[in-house]
Formats: structure tokens, C-alpha cells, sequence
């Protein structure tokens, strides 16, 4: 059923987002971030994005600190996944303007607003950045 | 970087952040838990503000992995707030701290409904978000129409039409009943018109997810998928900001070709036509690019399309140009691209006609199986393994061998496990698939399971000009210094069986044979040492004419080993060393083993098995099953009527029970694993995992005329007892029969779903047959799941339900046939009429060579139409008062109980539903219960429970029940009976006279509790 978790983990393993689209218990899911951390955190620029994980395929991207790790079923095209995180990306630059690991840990909230509108239950459910901005640039106003 | 709008939260953050080590993050996170537990307990202080910065804290602490184990309620409140902010911040974290089972979820429901009908679109978005991502069956049943309404309408603006596509999505999921086929399916083809691209991505979502389930429903949108894929590929009509890096959407194209690949072909032509147009464009015009992202994105696609071509089973020529395209992949060095050439040129295998032109580029991917990157490695190896066929499998299978010294542990397993099954698939001649495997359990001994080497004695043994050679191979491996353990095993048994053959050769004699195999015996585990045991008889047996010295050798050993703590050593060491003292008449009992059954490889069933199921289908998947495996054609030789030759007969493994009379009479020998073998009178169908034989306790086998005099002898003492519930009594637990035995414990698996809800019912090597149960008061829905585990489909199914008179149940419509490695789901609805234990029976057969019938006990029991309700001690003693007396109130005292502490009891009562009303009752030894009862006649009925246990004998208590409907008393008292006492008693007379012998509570005040509740009988 297409993405089962989104991740976002700095370098040193710290996770600074989780959202994930099917329930697995605290414990689960630290094993299996921990795992997943493990395998991906050890790979190189020459190896490929994706991962074989359990029942999971790991779609991933690196960028300066931060790691974006995408777990999805194993019937999912992966560079459409792949460059989703890419989206997601650009998308939260434009927000936060060169966007870095700290504006994820300090506006976790947007983050997770953001990560809202584009997926839902598992599914994108939007690709245009000022689609996906217009909610939370309301907001802002607002406040 | 500006601070969030919180100050505390990151203030909070912060702090976390400049924790030195792990352990001082949990002291702050432990701080901040126990800040918010005290600022939640006052929460009339708390401004809406607060609570928000509270609840985002949680989610924090969540996300780092700590347990967060209050303020849901909290979190679920804010959902009802008035304003945006503090909604929208209750919607997200509900959605994430919580799952669609939690209770607190169901408090919300209506609050969600409103915002969702309201006219507020931004709640309108909130809500449906939630609901898409954890709404559970309840939210399916109540919401749907809404939803839909709300996807349809037209006065509805795209952004909440979107997430109504996706809401829906998730409801389906949950009942598939809410979306009405025939009614939905020209709505959901007027839906993919749509000119918003965010309604279309959703949309486009739901289709696959019904189409996957029914596309014959849905085949009005195939046209509009074209369509809409036509329009993306052309680019028309696709707003800036729906193109990433030049390239329309390329999430919505992927998507539009993955539904596509759910129907099973196109035959308008024009349709077919147009997406051919569109696909060659795809397929001829992407071209390499310097940006990283335009290059991914415009490769999304391209694969995409070419897994709908191959889908498609498109004309030679295009297809001979995908797989060129491929063949480019896998040689570039770019290592995404080239895993995904290697992941699509694996699926293409399944496309008829092309793999010559795959086997072209053999050399190229054996370069990939050395890659350095481990998932690279992966897709080259499970490419090899689906290319490999007779005209290549040496080459393959010595490359893999060749890999496997070097391989990383995490792949060896899978290694040897592929190598072995290509070698026995495809193997060019017989001696090499002896090579492979010897060499493959040298080179890999820890990951051969012992699957394969059984297999490679079960070749040996089925052909004789093969034991020759395997025996001079075994003989070769045992000079080497060090030898894995698996090889000591499998030498020895194929020494043991055709060492005889060697005898001329130099180094072959019986005794040296002997000796090189006994100087391995100090190195191995005590598995092992029986398989030596059984060669070393069979050495003896085979030395004619008798060498006294070496007699004398295996004799010591025997005699060592007859005192083995071991029981199977044991045995072994005692009855060889007397069968050995018979003589001639060892000749009879140690001949050579017959000849296997042909049956399907436990490898490739092994292989299959591991392929994970999942609910829905994959396209490719549900492909793969289309087409008839290779693997069942070729090994799969069960004739065709189902009636194997005589001779199979002789290989039921009768335990030493021909021998009985020889060993019993000399020694008085225990027939420890001398169980019974059921026998089915219809000629058996050779079972799949008949493999353990080897390792089973009876590696010497009567003459075949002896084994069936015996077995048939034995038929009369065990025919017609198949009855569900003792079946596995009579099946020797590890013993291998060739009726279809169950897997696990039919009665224990009863007992375990009369207390939970969800879990499996039977189980035998072809079906498993789960169950899933939503009880609601007096209703209750339960799911059959029967699942085929075989890929051959099974056929003749049957499943009647045999109700009790108090309960009516209705079963959905069971299919005839089930596919292979299919499930079948099968409602089955449940009414409770009135209070009884009897339970319903789930009468089940089907049809996989021999004919197999199960009755089942279904776990519809009384316990399951219990609600818990806890009590107030204001509420129990009034009802407890007002009921008087017989019939409404009984009391018995109940002997022979299973000893258990009060503790315990409680936990066993709550089990069922039965809370445990603590400090009702002042006495620690007394337990209190109340509970409600749902059926037709009773409706909501309160029943009352009251224990007295005597500490000084644990084995009797007395017991009250109390309620306002007698059946329901007696009922509920005898079941709880039933529960305590070690055997189920299913008496059915009158409660026996009150014995009035526990000295429990002493006459108090009437305003004592415990005094109250025992003087209420009085």
C-alpha cells in the first residue's frame, strides 16, 4: 500500500522525524529505526538508494547531516520515491528558506504539517510546493 | 533560524539536544513526562495554549523513542477545540500517537463526523486526514457515505476532495462493503476526468486499491487512464507547478501506469492503440540527463512503462526493445539505475519468449553478483536464479558456488539454499548435482539447512547407478582435515547404505570405512551420533564374511552408548547391539532403504514459502501466478489419479514395531518411540516434509512385505477417530503419518481464541484457517480466513456450520475451489439468542489428493457476548442485595480446583471478561466480579460474581453467581466452573445442595461488605 514510514535521522542516528502510516509499537518501531539506521548509515555515495529491509524496501537520500529514509512496500516504484523526498525537500526549503536539521527539530510541528499534506494514509496526496505551503502560510498570517 | 512559536517546546528541544549521553535524555525526558502527567491532572488551569505546547512535547518524547502512556485524552480533546491551531495540533497528534483500536479514538467520532459535514473545509481536512490514516471499521461503517458525498460533489473545492479520495481509500480497506460497486464504479470513472492534479493523484490511488480487488467492476476506467496518461505525456493542460524538474507530475504517471497494469489486458483496440503511442514515446525518448533529479524522475517513468509493457504482453518487437533497454541498465555504472535493471529485468523473465535475449547478457550480471553493494548483490542473485534453466545451469550454479566463500553472511543462506534448488532443478546429469551439493556443504556447511542434504540422500537413494559415485565422493570429503558437521552426517548415511559398493577399492574396506567415520565421532554433536550409530550397524551388516575384531569394535560402542543420556542414542545403541547379536536375521531388518516417494521438493516449497503474503495482491504477483510455475511441473510428479503404486506403502516408518518381537525379548526394550501411526485407508498422498524421515528415531526399517503386515494391523485399533478435538491425541507429535495431520494444537488453539479475538483456528500443510471476531453486545462478526498454503489450487471446499440452538449463525458463501497460495475471506455472522455454553461447530473439508474433513470448534463462546463493566461498591451491593435467591442467585462449592493464587484467579477472570472488582470484597482471599451479558432474550444484563477461596485449600472454593435471569445464572456459573476446575466437567444436573462448610466470613455488621455478601444468602 505504497509508503509504510517516513524518517528523518541525523548522522549520528538521532531521529528527528517519524511519521509513520501503519501502527507498530514503541518498541518496534525503535527496533526497527535501529536496524534501519544501522544498515543505511554504513553505505557509501557509490552504493544505490535502496535498501532491503524485512518485508520493507528503504528508499533513501542523503543530505549534509540529515538522512531521509522512506519505507516502502516492495511493490513501489523507487525513484518516484526517491525524488518525493527531493519534493519534500525543496518544498521545505521554500519555507525555511536553505533549510537545515535544526528548522526540522525546532518546527517539528510544520514539518509534520507539511509531511501532512503531501501523504496520507500511505499515498500522495500532492505534489504542487504551493499547494502543499498554502495551509501553513495561512496560519503564519494568522498568527 | 527562527524559534518555533513555543518557547517551552523549545526550550524543551534543546535541552534534550545538549543531553551528553542517552542516559541524561531519558532523566530530562523522564522530568518533562512527569511535568506534563502533573500539569494534565489539574487541567482546569490549563489554557488551550498549554495544552498544545504539552501535547507537541509528547509527540516529541514519542518520536525519540520513549513510551508516551497518558494524555491521550488530552491530545484527543483539542480535536473538539474551537479554533484552527489548537484543532489542527489535536488532529496530528492523535493521528500519530494513536491506532485506529485505541478506545479514546471512538470518543472523537462524532466530533470528526461534524467537522467533516460541517462547512469549515479546513477542519473539513483535518478530519478526513485523521480518519485516512487511522480510521478504523467503526469510522468505515459511519462515515463512507460522507465521504463520498464529499469526493463527488461538485460545490467541493480540490483540496478537500483530494483528501476525500484518500479517506475513502482507508475505509475501504477497512470494509469493503462501504463502497458499492455497481454504483461506484461510473463515479469513480467520472472522477479521473477531473482537471485538478491533486484530486487525480488521489484518485488515482483509490482506483488502484479497487481495481486490484475488482477490476472487472471498474473497467470503464481504463479508457481514463489512458486518457489521463495521454494528457500527461503530452503535457497538456499540466500547471507549472505540477511539473517537477520539465517533466509532468511524474508521481501521477507512475501511478496511472500502475493501475493500468490491474487489468489484465486492453482489448479496445483504439485504447490500446493510444497507449502503445504513449509508451514508445516513453520508452524511445528518455534520454539521459546531467540533473540528478530530472534524470530520476524521467527513469520513474521509464521503468514504470516498461513493467506495463511487459505486462501487456505487447508485440515482440517492443518488448525486444525493453529488454535492450534493460541490457543497457545493468551495464551502467550509475548503481540505481543499474538495481532497478536488474530488479526489472528479473520480472521480465516472466514474459514468454525473451529470455534468450536475457541469457545474452549472463556475463554482465555475474559481474553484478561481486558488486560491493549489497542490494545490487541481491537483485543479481535473484536474477540468476529466475534465468537459470538447463542450458545454463552449470555455469550459474558454479558461479554461485564459486561466490559463496566469499559472500557476506546475511546472503549465504539464501545462497546455498538457491544453488541447491537450481541444482536439483536443472542439473545436467546426476553426478554433478552430487558435486554441487557436497561442495556446497563444504564450502557453506553452517547454511545448508538440513533440507538439502536430505534431498541429495533422497536422489541417491532413488538411483542406483548414482550410489557409486556418491559413495566414492563421500569417501573422498572424509579425508579431509577438517569437515563441517552436516558433511560428517551425510557421508555417514551414504556410507553407511552403499559403502558395499566400494568394498574393491583401495581404502574402501569395511574397517577402514568404519574407522575414518568413528575418529569424526568425538568432533560432533550429539544429533549426529545416531546417523553414525545406524552406519556402523549397517557396516557390520555388510562385512561379509563377519570380521569378529571389527564386531567386537562396533559392539564397544553399542554397549558405551546403551547407558547414553541421550533417549534416541540410547535406543539406538541398544537395539542395534541386539539386532546385531541375531545374525542372519539382521540382514532382513538392515537392508538398504527403499526407494523415496516422488513429492515436490521441500527446497522450492521452502523457497516458496519464504515469498510473503500480503492482502493485496501485487500486479506482479498476481502474474506470476497466473503463469504455471516451473517449478511444480518439474518436480511435482504425483501421478495423476492420486493412487501411488503399491510399493510406496512399505515407507510408512513403522518404529521397530515389525521388530518387536527381536528386541523386546531379548532385553525387554521400551517402545518409548514406538507410537502408533495412523494409517489412512485410502492410499496417501506422499506429504511434502516427509524429509524429517531421515532424522526420525526409525532409520532401520522393516522389509516392506513386514511393514505393511504390521501397519495394516494396526488400522482397525485407530480408524474412525477422527474426531476435531482429540485428533491430536492420537497423532504421535513428530511422528510422521500419511494422513494430513494438523500443525499445532487444534484444542489449544480453541482454548487461546475463546480469550482473544483474532488468531488461527487449523492449520495442516495445505490450508491454514485463520479467524478474526468483532463482538458488539449480542452480535458478533467473525472472518474465516482460509488460506491455500499449496500452488496447486484446492479444490471440493466445504464449510458448513453446525450451530447450537441459542446462537444463529450465518456463513457467507464459501467458494468450491482455492487458488493457489490464495485466501479467501468468508463472514460468518453471529446472533446470540439466549445464555448457553454450547458452542458451534465449523464442519470444513476440501480436497488436496486425499480427502480431508475437520470439525471445528468455533470460538463463539459465552465469554465472547460479555462487556466488561466495572462497579462501584454504591451500585454492586444493592443489586446484590436484590437479588435474593435461587434461581436468580447460586451458590455451589466447587472442588477439585486448579490450585492457582487469588492474583491469578483475577487474571483469569478478567480474561474472559469477567472484571475483577478490586476491594469490593475486604477479605484478600475473596474475589468479586460483575460483567454484562448481551443476548436477544436478556438484553443488557448485569451478572454478579462473588469467589471464596480457602487458603488452606487451594483445590476448593464456593462460588455466587448472581443475575436476573436464571438460565443466565446457571449458565454463567457452570462455565466459570468449567474454567476453574483442571478438566472441562460438562455436567449438565442441578447445582449440588450448599454445603455450608467454609468458615470464610465471620457475621459482622451488616454494614461490612464481606459480611453483606455472605449473609445475602441467608
Amino acid at each position: 500500500m505504497g509508503i509504510r514510514f517516513i524518517l528523518m535521522v541525523n548522522k549520528q542516528g538521532q531521529t528527528r522525524l517519524a511519521q509513520y502510516y501503519e501502527y507498530l509499537t514503541i518498541e518496534e518501531r525503535r527496533a526497527l529505526e535501529g536496524e534501519i539506521v544501522r544498515k543505511c548509515l554504513a553505505r557509501n555515495e557509490q552504493q544505490c538508494s535502496f535498501v532491503e529491509h524485512r518485508n520493507y524496501k528503504i528508499v533513501y537520500r542523503r543530505y549534509a547531516s540529515l538522512f531521509f529514509l522512506v519505507g516502502v512496500d516492495n511493490d513501489e516504484n523507487e525513484l518516484a520515491i526517491l525524488e518525493f523526498i527531493h519534493l519534500l525537500v525543496e518544498t521545505m526549503d521554500r519555507h525555511f528558506g536553505n533549510v537545515c536539521e535544526l528548522d526540522i527539530m525546532f518546527h517539528l510541528e510544520k514539518a509534520h504539517f507539511m509531511l501532512e499534506e503531501m501523504v496520507m494514509n500511505g499515498c500522495i496526496v500532492e505534489t504542487s510546493k504551493s499547494n502543499i505551503l498554502a495551509p501553513i502560510q495561512l496560519m503564519d498570517k494568522a498568527s | 533560524m527562527a524559534l518555533s512559536g513555543m518557547r517551552g517546546l523549545s526550550v524543551f528541544i534543546s535541552d534534550v539536544r545538549n543531553c551528553p549521553n542517552k542516559e541524561q535524555e531519558r532523566l530530562r525526558v523522564d522530568k518533562e513526562l512527569g511535568n506534563i502527567r502533573t500539569r494534565f491532572k489539574n487541567e482546569k488551569g490549563l489554557t488551550p495554549y498549554e495544552k498544545k505546547k504539552y501535547v507537541w512535547k509528547m509527540l516529541y518524547i514519542y518520536m525519540l523513542g520513549y513510551d508516551v502512556d497518558f494524555g491521550h485524552m488530552e491530545a484527543v480533546s483539542l480535536i473538539s477545540a474551537p479554533k484552527y491551531p489548537e484543532k489542527q495540533v489535536g488532529y496530528i497528534v492523535t493521528s500519530s500517537l494513536l491506532n485506529e483500536n485505541h478506545d479514546f479514538l471512538r470518543l472523537a467520532i462524532n466530533t470528526v463526523r461534524n467537522d467533516i459535514i460541517g462547512r469549515n473545509e479546513t477542519f473539513q481536512c483535518l478530519a478526513l486526514t485523521l480518519v485516512g490514516n487511522i480510521g478504523g471499521r467503526e469510522f468505515a461503517e459511519s462515515l463512507a457515505p460522507d465521504v463520498q458525498k464529499l469526493l463527488i460533489s461538485s460545490s467541493c473545492r480540490p483540496l478537500v476532495r483530494k483528501k476525500a479520495a484518500l479517506c475513502l481509500l482507508r475505509l475501504y480497506r477497512k470494509n469493503p462493503d462501504v463502497v458499492n460497486v455497481d454504483g461506484w464504479s461510473d463515479r469513480m470513472a467520472q472522477l479521473l476526468d477531473e482537471r485538478d492534479l491533486g484530486v487525480l493523484t488521489s484518485s488515482m490511488s483509490l482506483l488502484v486499491a479497487l481495481v486490484a480487488n475488482n477490476h472487472d467492476a471498474y473497467w470503464s476506467c481504463l479508457p481514463k487512464c489512458v486518457k489521463a496518461l495521454e494528457r500527461l505525456a503530452r503535457n497538456q493542460d499540466i500547471p507549472q507547478e505540477y511539473t517537477y524538474y520539465g517533466i509532468p507530475s511524474p508521481w501521477l504517471q507512475v501511478k496511472t501506469m500502475r493501475a493500468l497494469q490491474y487489468f489484465p489486458t486492453i482489448e479496445d483496440p483504439n485504447t490500446r492503440r493510444s497507449l502503445f503511442e504513449v509508451l514508445q514515446r516513453i520508452l524511445m525518448g528518455t534520454d539521459v540527463v546531467k540533473n540528478v533529479n530530472k534524470n530520476n524522475a524521467s527513469h520513474a517513468v521509464l521503468f514504470e512503462a516498461l513493467a506495463l509493457v511487459m505486462h501487456l504482453d505487447a508485440e515482440k518487437e517492443i518488448m525486444s526493445q525493453c529488454v535492450a533497454l534493460l541490457g543497457k541498465f545493468i551495464a551502467v555504472r550509475e548503481p540505481n539505475i543499474r538495481y532497478l535493471g536488474l530488479e526489472n529485468m528479473t520480472r521480465m523473465l516472466m514474459v514468454t519468449d525473451v529470455q534468450d535475449i536475457i541469457k545474452r547478457h549472463q556475463a554482465q550480471i555475474i559481474t553484478s553478483l561481486k558488486d560491493p553493494d549489497i542490494s545490487i548483490r541481491r537483485r543479481a542473485l535473484d536474477l540468476l536464479y529466475g534465468m537459470c534453466d538447463v542450458s545454463n545451469t552449470k555455469d550459474i550454479v558454479e558461479e554461485l558456488l564459486q561466490y559463496l566463500s566469499t559472500a557476506d553472511f546475511a546472503m549465504r543462506e539464501e545462497l546455498s539454499l538457491k544453488a541447491a534448488i537450481l541444482a536439483e532443478k536443472f542439473a545436467p546429469d546426476l553426478s554433478w548435482y552430487v558435486d554441487v551439493i557436497l561442495q556446497l556443504i563444504d564450502k557453506a556447511g553452517d547454511f545448508v539447512s538440513d533440507d538439502i542434504w536430505f534431498r541429495v540422500v533422497q536422489f541417491v537413494t532413488n538411483n542406483e547407478d548414482l550410489q557409486p559415485y556418491a559413495a566414492v565422493k563421500a569417501r573422498e570429503y572424509l579425508d579431509k582435515p577438517a569437515i563441517h558437521e552436516t558433511m560428517v552426517k551425510v557421508s555417514a548415511y551414504i556410507l553407511g547404505e552403499y559403502s558395499h559398493l566400494l568394498a574393491r577399492r583401495p581404502g574402501c574396506s569395511p574397517k577402514e570405512i568404519f574407522s575414518i567415520i568413528h575418529e569424526k565421532l568425538p568432533t560432533v554433536s550429539t544429533s549426529t551420533i545416531p546417523i553414525l550409530l545406524s552406519t556402523y550397524a549397517k557396516i557390520l551388516m555388510h562385512t561379509q564374511p563377519s570380521d569378529p575384531e571389527l564386531q567386537n569394535q562396533i559392539w564397544a560402542i553399542f554397549r558405551k552408548y546403551e547407558s547414553c543420556i541421550d533417549a534416541e542414542i540410547q535406543q539406538r545403541a541398544v537395539e542395534y547391539f541386539a539386532l546385531s547379536s541375531k545374525g542372519a536375521a539382521l540382514m532382513d531388518i538392515m537392508a538398504e532403504m527403499p526407494k523415496f516417494p516422488e513429492r515436490q521438493s521441500a527446497l522450492i516449497k521452502k523457497a516458496e514459502d519464504t515469498e510473503t503474503d500480503t492482502a493485496e495482491q501485487s500486479a506482479l504477483k498476481l502474474r506470476a501466478q497466473q503463469q504455471t510455475s516451473n517449478a511444480l511441473v518439474v518436480t511435482d510428479q504425483r501421478p495423476a489419479n492420486g493412487t501411488p503404486p503399491v510399493s510406496e506403502l512399505g515407507l510408512v516408518k513403522v518404529p521397530s514395531m515389525s521388530n518387536v518381537d527381536h528386541s523386546s525379548a531379548d532385553h525387554g526394550v521400551t517402545q518409548a518411540n514406538g507410537t502408533l501411526t495412523v494409517v489412512d485407508p485410502q492410499p496417501p498422498e506422499p506429504s511434502a516434509d516427509l524429509l524429517g524421515d531421515l532424522l526420525g528415531p526409525l532409520a532401520i526399517e522393516g522389509p516392506p512385505g513386514s511393514a505393511v503386515q504390521s501397519e495394516r494391523n494396526l488400522v482397525p485399533g485407530t480408524e474412525g477417530v477422527p474426531n476435531a478435538d482429540d485428533a491430536l491425541a492420537i497423532a504421535p507429535v513428530g511422528e510422521q503419518t500419511n494422513t494430513v495431520q494438523p500443525i499445532g494444537n487444534i484444542a489449544e488453539r480453541f482454548q487461546a481464541l475463546c480469550l482473544k479475538d483474532s488468531g488461527v483456528l487449523y492449520e495442516d500443510p495445505y490450508i491454514q484457517i485463520g479467524i478474526k471476531a468483532d463482538w458488539r453486545a449480542h452480535q458478533g462478526r467473525l472472518v474465516l480466513f482460509l488460506g491455500n498454503k499449496n500452488t496447486s489450487p484446492l479444490v471440493s471446499v466445504q464449510a458448513l456450520i453446525l450451530p447450537p440452538s441459542h446462537l444463529k449463525m450465518e456463513l457467507s458463501l464459501v467458494p468450491d475451489t482455492i487458488p493457489p497460495r490464495a485466501q479467501v475471506q468468508c463472514p460468518l455472522e453471529v446472533i446470540n439468542l439466549r445464555p448457553s455454553r454450547d458452542v458451534g461447530v465449523l464442519d470444513f473439508s476440501y480436497k488436496f489428493g486425499t480427502h480431508v474433513n475437520v470439525k471445528l470448534r468455533l470460538p463463539a463462546v459465552l465469554n465472547k457476548f460479555l462487556q466488561p463493566i466495572s462497579v462501584s461498591a454504591e451500585e454492586f451491593f444493592p443489586q446484590w442485595r436484590s437479588i435474593s435467591g435461587p434461581p436468580l442467585k447460586l451458590q455451589e462449592v466447587v472442588r477439585g480446583v486448579r490450585p492457582m493464587s487469588v492474583a491469578e484467579m483475577a487474571n483469569l477472570f478478567n480474561s474472559f471478561r469477567l472484571i475483577v472488582c478490586p476491594g469490593l470484597d475486604p477479605n484478600a482471599n475473596n474475589l468479586v466480579a460483575s460483567t454484562t451479558f448481551y443476548s436477544e432474550s436478556t438484553r443488557a444484563m448485569l451478572c454478579l460474581i462473588r469467589i471464596e477461596t480457602d487458603p488452606a485449600d487451594r483445590t476448593q472454593l464456593r462460588m455466587t453467581v448472581a443475575s436476573g435471569e436464571p438460565t443466565l445464572t446457571f449458565e454463567l456459573k457452570e462455565f466459570i466452573k468449567e474454567q476453574l476446575v483442571s478438566i472441562p466437567t460438562v455436567s449438565r444436573g442441578p447445582a449440588p445442595p450448599l454445603p455450608q462448610t467454609q468458615p470464610t466470613s465471620a457475621p459482622a455488621a451488616l454494614s461490612d461488605p464481606g459480611a453483606m455478601l455472605a449473609g445475602l444468602l441467608h
